[in-house]
């Protein structure tokens, strides 16, 4: 009870800090499914449901009366919290104060039934959450998944309307979906419920018939599953390579963006995920292939004029080169200490590349414009979806390496020293070499993202290079999951990705951002997407002899 | 002959003499035991072999290699590996992982051999699973290859960390407190384990211990510690009967009294 009533007002007071920041509002604008269900009202629901979960989940020994109960009270004191602030609202002038808390906020908030049957309303609406997750922590596996499953898929439709609309009318026989799925704003109500059934449908097949499916697969023959995995694979790759031509070019330019922030996160997962070197000046390397690329093409300097794939490799061994610099003084320095180090380093770069004396080969402020596009056999690749094949060349590239050095005694050593330093090194490990390998490797990685980066803007300007870059591709390597390639990935989606899809909420990025990198810490502090277990022992037969080569 | 030897070797802390001119010599094939109360500076001496710690003066030499000065991965490669006192697994990785980074020194492959996938590195990698293997069922750890170090139990992690070193092929193992923390009957394996690894494999074995019973039942030579001298070498009989060992264990009164 008392565990129910701490979850209670610590959702209680996240509810109210929603609102007064203006979040509720902002997203009120936005209907989930239209004049029926709005992205505010979703907010405050999934807060509510979250919040009594928890307390349901949490209630000792699994009692599910007591959990009903335990859930039904903390939503009632969410309920309440939000009823205090209407009461509140119209009582005093919160505005004062918070800006936020206008008379549309209540209005969204009582439903538009005014005061007195808002308060109800909105008792009612907690108790309802606080009872249908005690509902779903008591109805059975299978029920609370496909209902989660549907529900979210429903949500999701509704969030991304403005990618899926687009994305359906290019395509002849999907655009008739669109009259029917989604209106000017939100799904439609039949919309919504088709939806709600189809993808409920498919998820409890799947959970029935799922085991059986992939118990079969596993049952094939070797020879058998090898040509599986490579269809699969081919038809990733087929997938991977219309996907421009399916999304359209606002899609393709947020693809573009977010497989630039795949290049550096792989690159950075080396450095810290892998070897453990906490490296906040990352962004350096970003730069230097992108300042690169700029002073060996740019006619504006005219020093050397060069073509986009002449000047590349100049410029990832650039990159390479600065790696071993930046590695080289800090080899001895571990944790905070790197992490200071590196963050120096990050604006030393950028403060150098934005200094007036340096304006005649780096551009200073106005930085350096007139970069020539990459071609490839003769195709200038000058939109988002040209410039996508030369990203997703590009992440196919070092997420191979990437992969092949994980499994190798590279990798191995990489992650040797993260775990321990001193034992890695009484094991045979050579400190300097591997530290600076990581570093150069990871600069690599980032001074190819730099170099597309450079050519696909055609310009390049000291302050696309601050430090919120760096943190921006720490973020993500850890909410993907440390040391994880595919972790990698989602990690941009859901930091990159995302958000750029939602821009008109931008202003609260950094508050989802640190909201989201706090409940990753405590929640799954192994990332979406963790490394999987290397299964080696068991990989080929056990043998026979059980002495040491001696 | 001696397969490791110091020489008036002396490492201090400030103004704390850890060790103290300390001269001994470890003879090749044999079980030598290093005992001595708590701060005495075994462990210290452990850190200057292997390289952690370098020494004011003296020098240690392995097969009359000096080895003061060289880095820890050099001395790992002449043949020398450990183990620690705590145990310090990698804990984040597989039994099965630790044991490979072990075999590190002994493999070759490079940056493009390993991006590149070229034959060479490939069977390199299959042929070092393939040890990585042995050594688990040799230090009994069969079917617990791919499990996290972390979550091992106790006993099977001190047992991985001698995997781990014996992952090196060293020529000399040094073995701090192999004992710590078991009950009898695995401590009575653990010494038929450290009997069997120099009898079978032909590996020096120098081991701090604490455990009486161990250090007598297993050990040819003692070597005792106090306040970083050695104040007395012999065989476990010998030290047995020593009056500084008993002073140094059991205080000068306990003379008095008996």
């Amino acid at each position: 009870m008392k565990q129910a009533i701490k979850i209670g007002l610590i959702g209680g007071v996240v509810e109210i800090l929603l609102a007064l920041i203006g979040m509720i509002e902002a997203f009120s604008q936005r209907y989930i499914i239209i004049d029926i269900i709005s992205m505010g009202h979703t907010l405050i629901f999934l807060v509510a449901l979250l919040m009594t979960s928890l307390s349901a989940k949490r209630t000792p020994h699994g009692n599910p009366l007591r959990a009903m109960i335990n859930a039904l009270t903390s939503g009632l004191i969410i309920g309440g919290f939000l009823a205090v602030l209407v009461v509140m609202g119209s009582l005093v002038n919160l505005r004062k104060v918070f800006i936020n808390a206008s008379p549309l906020l209540y209005q969204w908030l009582t439903f538009n039934q005014g005061i007195k049957a808002g308060i109800p309303l909105l008792l009612t609406g907690g108790a309802l959450c606080g009872f249908l997750a005690g509902l779903l922590f008591l109805s059975s596996k299978l029920f609370r998944r496909v209902l989660i499953i549907s529900l979210g898929s429903v949500v999701g439709a509704g969030v991304l309307q403005d990618l899926l609309r687009p994305t359906f009318a290019l395509w002849g026989p999907l655009s008739v979906m669109n009259e029917w799925l989604f209106s000017a704003n939100g799904l439609t109500l039949y919309g919504a419920i088709g939806l709600f059934v189809l993808i409920a449908a498919l998820s409890y097949v799947w959970a029935k018939k799922g085991n059986v499916i992939r118990a079969n697969l596993n049952g094939l023959s070797p020879s058998n599953q090898r040509v599986l995995r490579i269809t699969t694979f081919l038809t990733l790759i087929m997938i991977l390579l219309v996907l421009p031509q399916i999304l359209g070019l606002f899609l393709s330019e947020v693809l573009t963006i977010v497989g630039l922030y795949v290049l550096l996160g792989l690159g950075l997962n080396i450095v810290v995920g892998f070897a453990g070197l906490l490296d906040l000046g990352y962004v350096a390397f970003f730069a230097i292939g992108a300042y690169s690329i700029a002073v060996l093409t740019s006619p504006e300097l005219g020093f050397f004029n060069l073509s986009f794939w002449g000047a590349l490799p100049f410029a990832i061994f650039i990159g390479v080169l600065s790696g071993f610099l930046l590695g080289i003084p800090v080899l001895k320095m571990r944790g905070d200490y790197l992490a200071i180090a590196t963050l120096g380093f990050g604006e030393i770069i950028r403060i150098l590349v934005l200094s007036d004396v340096l304006r005649p080969w780096l551009g200073g402020a106005q930085g350096i414009g007139k970069i020539p596009k990459a071609h490839i056999a003769g195709i200038e690749m000058a939109t988002p979806q040209q410039i996508y094949y030369l990203i997703l060349a590009g992440c196919l590239l070092v997420g191979f390496i990437s992969w092949r050095l994980r499994d190798s005694r590279l990798g191995r050593a990489w992650m040797a020293v993260r775990e321990d330093e001193d034992v890695a090194q009484a094991m045979g490990i050579n400190l300097i070499s591997t530290k600076l390998l990581a570093f150069a490797t990871g600069a690599a990685f980032s001074a190819l993202s730099g170099a597309i980066f450079a050519s696909k803007l055609g310009s390049v300007y000291p302050h696309s290079f601050n430090v919120m870059i760096s943190i921006n591709i720490i973020c993500l390597v850890i909410v993907g999951g440390m040391g994880s390639i595919p972790g990698v990935l989602v990690g941009a989606f859901a930091l990159v990705g995302l958000p750029e899809l939602l821009r008109e909420f931008a202003e609260y990025r950094l508050l989802v951002y640190g909201a989201a990198l706090v409940a990753m810490m405590l929640l799954r502090p192994e990332g979406l997407w963790p490394e999987p277990l290397q299964r080696r022992e068991l990989h080929e037969g056990e043998s026979s002899d059980a002495k040491p080569n001696h | 002959m001696a397969i490791l030897s110091a020489q008036k070797m002396t490492k201090r802390f400030g103004g704390l003499v850890a060790v103290d001119e300390l001269d001994i010599e470890i003879k090749e094939q044999s079980i030598h035991t290093i005992i001595g109360p708590n701060g005495a500076g075994k462990t210290t001496f452990f850190n200057c072999i292997t390289g952690f710690y370098r020494p004011e003066a003296g020098g240690i030499f392995f097969n009359h290699h000096p080895l003061v000065g060289l880095s820890p991965d050099r001395i790992v490669r002449l043949g020398i590996s450990r183990t620690y006192q705590n145990i310090r697994l990698f804990p984040n990785l597989t039994a099965m992982e630790n044991i490979l980074v072990g075999l590190h020194g002994h493999l070759k492959a490079g940056f493009f051999g390993i991006v590149l996938g070229l034959p060479a590195t490939q069977q390199e990698e299959k042929e070092a699973a393939e040890e990585g293997r042995r050594l688990l069922r040799f230090v009994n750890l069969t079917g617990k290859g791919d499990l996290l170090a972390k979550n091992l139990p106790y006993g099977d992690q001190r047992r991985l960390e001698i995997g781990r070193a014996l992952a090196a092929r060293p020529k000399l193992l040094l073995l701090d407190e192999p004992t710590a923390g078991m009950n009898p009957r695995e401590t009575q394996e653990m010494m038929d384990f450290i009997q069997h690894l120099r009898n079978e494999l032909g590996i020096t074995i120098l081991l701090i211990e604490h455990q009486m019973r161990v250090v007598m039942g297993i050990s040819e030579t003692v070597t005792v510690l106090d306040y970083g001298e050695k104040i007395a070498e012999g065989t476990p009989v010998e030290i047995q009967k020593s009056p500084k060992v008993i002073e140094a264990y059991l205080g000068r009164s306990s003379q008095v009294v008996s």
